[in-house]
């Protein structure tokens, strides 16, 4: 039987009392939001906070809005949300292309995009889309509110921008007219991590990139993106030839592990792939074509 | 630390361990031993309940997290005196072999049809892609819920 080791539990009513609590039990305590990563990794004992505090009642932190030139979203959206979202899929079916391959619909009913942010799993899916989005992450502690580049939300594995006594409250993208994005994965069974997986925004004026992003995660690319590649795509013809080079910076950017989920060889191979397919779908969605 | 939750419309307390997992409290503490304990990593789906109306594994929800809240279970199914057209369906169409997985498919199966009252095979293997069966029954299993969308008696289930 998998059980936690023992802990305190206490349940936050407000942003401002999640904060209070966190002051108060100190860095051993955790925010447990949906739990769907970090209980399982308690139960393993590969985590042991001395003190929950579930953020569940606090409704206020899920929500999917416009706010001015950005989408907003709260912290406590759940994935579910996040795949269902008609606003997301009017600008971003990046969320949804990610989200239909995240875990399965009932973990997704529970889990939540600020939990996986701060879980912090370098295979994990929506830094990735996040990275190639160049979203931010919104960060509270109980006198200050700072705004952090979602590609250096990351400090390393399992590890974030997010202090002691701070809590993400918010990621926020900007929004970009005419922009097509889409996200590719390839893993081992539905539902698990990613062997690897590419995500991209494109946006064009006429034949030409103006704009581009990409993210990439389970592969080890700094910061999960590869800034060399989007700045070779940018200015040039949206063609597969130079889909292709940019893809081939990427594959040169990342730095896989061998493992499990394959040698890093393989691994280098899908980056390619996937990101010329990533750029492709998100240039077909940017031209009005279906994809 | 005291827990009181609604279970299957009763109203349930008891004193529990903040790390009780609420599957080990709907079968440890309360008896309701319908809801099955699987793989413990929130894969399988077999510990699928219901939650404020939302299915999710209870393996990897602590029974605190429950507390104040309102709980389904798999004994709730045929609270109206007969079997819910999911689990006469299941009959029907022998959508369990060893019947291990058949309390968290239900508890999805139920509440896909309540959203999806008429859903195609494609969306119903999309639904049960979080309940694992290890007898390899998914083609029955996929007849018993489409058994029960076509018998289906239109009601209103707690949402």
């Amino acid at each position: 039987m998998q059980v936690p080791a023992s802990f305190e539990y206490e349940r936050a009513t407000s942003v401002d009392h999640a904060l209070a609590l966190l002051e108060r039990h100190g860095p051993e305590a955790r925010l447990l939001a949906g739990g769907h990563s970090l209980l399982p990794m308690m139960k393993l004992r590969l985590a042991r906070p001395e003190t929950l505090i579930d953020i569940n009642d606090l409704t206020d932190l899920d929500y999917i809005r416009l706010d001015g030139g950005h989408i907003a979203i709260g912290a406590m959206t759940r994935h579910a949300a996040l795949l269902d979202s008609a606003l997301l899929q009017e600008h971003y079916p990046i969320f949804a292309d990610a989200e239909r391959v995240i875990a399965d619909p009932i973990v997704r009913n529970r889990g939540t995009l600020g939990g996986s942010l701060c879980q912090a799993d370098p295979s994990e899916d929506l830094s990735a889309v996040g990275a190639a989005l160049r979203a931010q992450a919104v960060i509270r502690s109980s006198g200050a509110t700072e705004t952090v580049d979602l590609r250096s939300f990351h400090r390393g594995p399992y590890e974030t921008a997010v202090g002691d006594a701070q809590m993400l409250v918010e990621v926020r993208v900007p929004i970009r007219p005419g922009a097509g994005s889409a996200y590719e994965k390839v893993d081992r069974r539905a539902g698990d991590w990613a062997i690897a997986a590419a995500g991209a925004f494109v946006q064009l004026d006429g034949d030409v990139v103006s704009d581009v992003g990409i993210g990439l995660t389970a592969v080890g690319a700094p910061h999960f993106t590869s800034e060399e590649a989007e700045s070779l795509l940018r200015g040039q013809p949206a063609t597969p030839e130079h889909f292709a080079a940019a893809a081939a910076t990427c594959r040169h950017a990342c730095n896989p592990q061998s493992d499990q989920r394959g040698p890093v060889d393989y691994k280098r191979h899908l980056v390619g792939v996937l990101v010329e397919r990533a750029l492709t779908r998100a240039a077909r969605r940017a031209r009005g074509e279906t994809a | 630390m005291k827990v009181t939750m609604a279970v299957n419309d009763q109203e349930a307390t008891s004193e529990v361990e903040p790390r009780l997992l609420l599957v080990h409290f709907l079968r440890d503490v309360l008896g309701l031993t319908g809801t099955h304990w699987g793989c413990d990593t929130s894969n399988c789906g077999a510990c699928v309940v219901w939650l404020d109306g939302i299915p999710v594994k209870s393996c990897t929800t602590l029974a605190a997290m429950a507390d104040g809240h309102a709980v389904r279970t798999v004994e709730d199914l045929d609270a109206g005196g007969s079997l819910d057209p999911v689990q006469e369906g299941f009959m029907q169409e022998h959508g369990l072999q060893c019947g291990f997985c058949t309390p968290g498919v239900m508890m999805t199966a139920r509440w896909l049809l309540d959203r999806v009252p008429d859903p195609d095979e494609a969306t119903i293997r999309e639904a049960i892609s979080g309940n694992l069966c290890r007898c390899t029954g998914y083609e029955n299993i996929v007849r018993a819920i489409r058994w029960a969308a076509e018998h289906g008696r239109t009601e209103e289930m707690t949402a």
